[in-house]
């Protein structure tokens, strides 16, 4: 129920919102916990294991029972917790984990069953027979266990990541984070300060307590306001730390748009890292339960929460509301209902020497042992110093003191330090390296010491960054002191609930003690206590108390669980965002992109850039008919061909030389200024790395190109050497592959096609096989090579990438003048296949130069990369499998990339293997399909017979070994 | 984890390429012998502490690092240009 003249909301701004298909008015400023209780509903869901009626514990983020589903279809957002939820207009929830409703759940059936559902009861029961696991017990569990289910669609939400930098990381905006912020932002420091709530500021928007004589929310709210004017400063709420990383990175998720409908094309969520020099951590404390029979009935709740839908939101939980309590904090909730008007039964303390701090019947040195009612808390039976008594009320507040909330101080191998005083853990010092802890979090409890531990921990750490500090005084604040004597569980008969979320018991975690799952780790994965979604932060000290009491050992004997981030449930859209579908990968297009696109030649992917399949005509109607068709191009006329998508990288200096004969295994010192050099390039281990054509432009000017798929890769290594071997050489290299557009020129009329287009014409004798140099291209300066990848007469022309476009265009055209065409990968691969060309589908980094063919290129004469290496024995030897060609010869007329070769007659399994087939292309030049392969010994082995099976594809045939050269093996057409 | 670049800066990790142990450095002569190769190319400590690597600033400025870092603390000793470290 609404109490009048109490908590932040508008109430002159009504919302409307539906739960469970009903409506209801809260205000702005609600969450969706809020506006239920303000509508007096208690009910709202059912736990995970037993289906018990379950209502609202908390107000915060370590919720473990209000869980909803917001919105359907796409939009559909399972396990919301409702305390965090702020209502907006239009706002649609629903509960979950329970059919056909809430009220009346089918499942409540296994809470009577519970006798024999209790600790380790899967592992008991579902052992055998081993079969039915699979296909029976666990697609059972499955659906009678569970939480929210996720949409039946795919999510269409938007996410995103994001990046931010900083002085200092504020973590938490209470008392603590708010003075550190104010310190170091008054000080000059770049500040985020970060806290997961909409409104800043803390318990002080929960409480009553006064700073600096006035109200604790509107001190937080004028220093909030003075922090959001300054321009160093980056207020972030709504957004949650959730993990500490090496080096002072946070991730942080920013909860951008659950309080209102997403406007079109807006975020939901943004997942956030930051890096900051240093952090302040302040992110409080939550409060525990005390374990007693049917403590989880709805209506019984975290006294402070209580405390806080009274103060914060102006909402009374009850009509008769109880306080259970071990510690002089949890009286404050009394105070705060006496002081609105709202009737507080009794508060039970089991301190004997408990005062009471307002006008409210206190009962001390007593506790409550068991609670009554159907759906929801009716009454509680309590046990006091004389007997016992019945008690009735529809809400019970219930305080067994407060843990610091030390998760993030743990992220990185850190352990709490247990602390008798406050009967709780403490952050060790340093267990994060640049994190300074401050408030609540480090078991200073009092508003007063939370203050000025903030300032505190802001001045060491602006010192550490040698900073200046500015003077800030700190505000008077109460400064009562925390006393509490611990109670864990009541003892009695009955379930007494510790994990509420995953269904835990006092008795379940003796049990575990008892069947010798004593360390704490094993007592979590047997009971599955603290491992749902709120992931303990309700249940696991006193868990580990009741543990601690079993097994006879100190709490800090018994230690902690493993804490890891992140500190609260992240979406895995919102971790994942900008990599769905293609993501931030970058596109690498061509200058003839637009020109291929629009001639509707299918795309295919090489790395990022993006390269034509094949360029189809009218008439044609499958893949076949245009490859064939400009594979015929090149053979009688001339094809072009786009080939600026292989590296290029330009090597100068006087020692550019020295490096090229440094990584290549051939001499390229020796090679004449205007000429064009075949290049093979090792890694250290002996097996190829890539191969390509080096230039020499000058005398100290080379051009070496690599293949698309190992660019980066041949770059990285040039850097390497340069930077790292041999710093010492006087040599400069640069990729410069986006720098020019190169077309591939090739066929018998190549040079026609040239002549013409070239400022000067060119001739056999000047430019011969295997020269290059610089051209006028119709008055643009550009670079000719004749080289060939088809066997053909060929030309590759490269003018700077501004000009590609236009150069493609005019190629083109001269092409189909004289009966050729454009040409794509497919041509291109049969081509090069046709003349035994590698790839990188055959030196795939397991090959090595003898192993295709090129042993001779290993020059005795000088030191290389991979030279050492590649005399090994076991690369040289026989028995290794050695390129060669194929063809089919039996009466399938296939062969497939892929397949194994098997000896004609034997059995085709892995022990018969005797080798593979790398690339395949039907050859019309031939009139056959051709492939390249490696063979065991094959080089000596051309002319044999034998299988080819490929078992995923199901094709097999006869191959026969042949030269890799199927097409003009002396070379005379690349002369010509 | 954050790596000091000696020309551009901290940066995050992720634009760095990790070669593997500084051991790549100290290349041997051609005629050194097997058991020196072997090393070289093959042995490495796998230390649960301080460790020399080497590190590419591949999305940055190119830049080749040896880096002394911790495996087990992730924390970052030093890192230096390669280029510095052999002359």
């Amino acid at each position: 129920m609404r109490v009048a003249g109490k908590g932040l909301i508008d109430r002159t701004q009504e919302v409307k919102f539906r739960f469970d298909d009903t409506l209801y008015r809260g205000f702005e400023g609600d969450t969706l916990a809020s506006a239920l209780l303000a509508n007096d509903v208690r009910l709202v869901a059912r736990s995970f294991k037993y289906h018990r009626p379950r209502g609202i514990l908390t107000a915060g983020s370590e919720e473990p029972n209000a869980l909803v589903t917001v919105g359907s279809g796409a939009a559909t957002d399972p396990n919301v917790r409702a305390t965090v939820q702020e209502i907006y207009s239009g706002l649609e929830a629903r509960s979950q984990n329970a059919w056909p409703s809430v009220a009346w759940d089918a499942m409540a059936i296994n809470d009577l069953a519970a006798p024999f559902l209790g600790a380790g009861f899967y592992y008991k029961t579902f052992m055998w027979p081993r079969a039915f696991w699979e296909k029976l017990y666990e697609p059972v569990i499955r659906r009678a266990a569970g939480l929210g289910a996720v949409g039946p669609v795919k999510d269409a939400d938007h996410y995103e990541k994001a990046y931010a930098f900083c002085d200092l990381l504020v973590i938490g905006a209470g008392p603590a984070g708010l003075m550190a912020a104010l310190v170091a932002a008054r000080s000059g420091a770049e500040v985020i300060l970060a806290d997961e709530d909409a409104r800043m500021g803390g318990r002080l928007n929960a409480e009553t307590l006064r700073v600096d004589g006035q109200n604790g929310s509107d001190w937080a709210a004028s220093v909030i306001a003075e922090l959001d004017a300054m321009d160093n400063v980056r207020l972030m709420s709504r957004t949650t730390v959730t993990g500490a990383y090496d080096g002072g990175t946070y991730g942080a998720l920013e909860r951008v748009s659950h309080h209102c409908d997403i406007p079109y094309g807006g975020v939901k969520e943004t997942f956030w890292r930051i890096v900051a020099g240093r952090s302040v951590l302040a992110a409080g404390a939550i409060e525990r339960h005390i374990a007693f029979r049917n403590n989880d009935r709805p209506g019984i709740m975290a006294a402070s929460a209580v405390r806080a839908y009274l103060n914060r939101w102006g909402v009374s939980p009850g009509k008769a509301v109880t306080v259970f309590a071990n510690n002089d904090d949890a009286h404050r909730t009394a105070a705060d209902l006496v002081e609105a008007g709202v009737h507080v039964a009794a508060v039970i303390d089991s301190r004997i020497d408990a005062v009471a701090q307002g006008d409210y019947r206190l009962i001390a040195g007593a506790t409550v042992t068991g609670s009554g009612g159907r759906k929801g808390l009716e009454s509680i039976s309590i046990a006091t110093q004389s007997g016992s008594e019945k008690i009735m009320t529809d809400c019970l507040g219930v305080s067994g003191g407060w843990n610091p909330t030390v998760h993030m101080t743990c992220h990185m191998n850190g352990r709490p330090t247990w602390s008798e005083d406050i009967a709780s853990f403490v952050p060790t010092p340093g267990s994060v390296s640049g994190m300074h802890v401050a408030g609540a979090c480090n078991g200073v409890f009092s508003t007063a010491g939370c203050l000025a531990a903030g300032a505190d921990a802001a001045r060491v750490a602006l010192r550490e960054m040698k900073m200046s500090v500015a003077d800030v005084d700190l505000p008077e604040a109460d400064d009562s002191a925390y006393a509490i004597s611990p109670l864990w569980a009541v003892p009695g008969k009955g379930r007494a609930w510790l994990d509420f979320q995953n269904d835990v018991t006092v008795k379940d975690v003796k049990q575990a003690a008892q069947e010798n799952f004593a360390s704490v780790e094993h007592m979590k994965r047997y009971t599955t206590q603290g491992m749902a979604t709120d992931q303990g932060k309700n249940s696991n000290v006193a868990a580990l108390a009741v543990l601690a009491d079993a097994t006879g050992r100190g709490i800090p004997e018994t230690g902690t669980t493993t804490f890891r981030p992140p500190f609260t449930p992240v979406a895995l859209a919102a971790l994942g965002a900008g990599a769905q579908a293609k993501g931030f990968a970058p596109e690498r297009k061509t200058t003839s992109h637009a020109a291929t696109i629009a001639a509707d030649a299918p795309m295919i992917e090489a790395g990022l850039w993006y390269r034509p399949s094949y360029f189809p005509i009218a008439g044609e109607t499958n893949w076949r008919q245009s490859c064939d068709r400009e594979i015929g191009y090149v053979r009688n006329t001339v094809g072009v061909c786009d080939v600026s998508t292989l590296g290029k990288i330009d090597i100068q200096g006087p020692d550019a030389a020295k490096l090229l004969d440094f990584v290549y295994t051939n001499m390229f010192s020796t090679l004449k200024v205007g000429r064009v050099r075949y290049g093979l390039m090792l890694r250290e281990d002996g097996c190829v790395m890539d191969d390509g054509t080096t230039a020499r432009l000058g005398e100290n000017h080379y051009v070496m190109t690599t293949t698309t798929a190992a660019a980066g890769q041949v770059m990285r290594h040039l850097e390497f050497v340069t930077q790292a071997l041999h710093p010492e050489w006087d040599a400069r290299i640069m990729s410069v592959t986006e720098q020019w557009a190169q077309f591939a020129v090739a066929g018998p009329e190549a040079r026609d096609l040239l002549n013409g287009l070239l400022d000067a014409p060119i001739d056999n004798e000047d430019w011969p096989f295997m020269a290059c140099g610089e051209v006028g291209v119709q008055g643009i300066k550009g670079r000719l090579f004749r080289i060939s990848f088809s066997g053909e007469h060929a030309y590759e022309l490269a003018v700077p990438s501004r000009y590609g476009d236009a150069l493609f265009h005019l190629l083109r055209a001269r092409a189909e003048a004289i009966g050729g065409g454009p040409y794509g990968m497919e041509a291109l691969n049969v081509l090069r296949i046709e003349k035994g060309f590698i790839t990188h589908a055959e030196i795939d980094g397991r090959v090595n130069a003898h192993d295709i063919g090129m042993a001779r290129m290993l020059s005795p004469k000088k030191d290389f990369i991979g030279k050492t290496m590649a005399a090994r024995p076991g690369l040289t030897e026989e028995g290794r499998g050695q390129l060669v060609g194929m063809k089919p010869v039996g009466t399938v007329k296939q062969l497939t990339a892929g397949a194994h070769i098997y000896t004609d007659g034997a059995e085709p399994v892995r022990a018969n293997d005797e080798g593979y087939v790398t690339s395949v292309g039907f050859s019309p030049t031939l009139g056959h399909f051709v492939g390249l392969g490696f063979i065991r010994d094959g080089l000596a082995r051309h002319g044999e017979v034998l299988q080819m099976v490929d078992h995923l594809r199901g094709v097999a045939t006869q191959v026969e070994i042949c030269d890799p050269v199927f097409f003009d093996p002396e070379g005379g057409r690349t002369r010509g | 984890m954050r790596l000091q670049c000696p020309i551009c800066g901290a940066r995050d990790v992720r634009e760095f390429y990790y070669q593997g142990a500084a051991v790549m450095l100290e290349r041997p002569d051609p005629d050194a012998g097997e058991a020196a190769w072997d090393d070289y190319l093959h042995l490495r400590d796998n230390p649960a502490g301080e460790h020399a690597e080497l590190w590419s600033h591949d999305a940055g400025c190119g830049a080749w690092l040896k880096v002394r870092r911790n495996t087990a603390t992730h924390e970052v000793y030093s890192a230096v240009l390669t280029r510095e470290v052999k002359r």
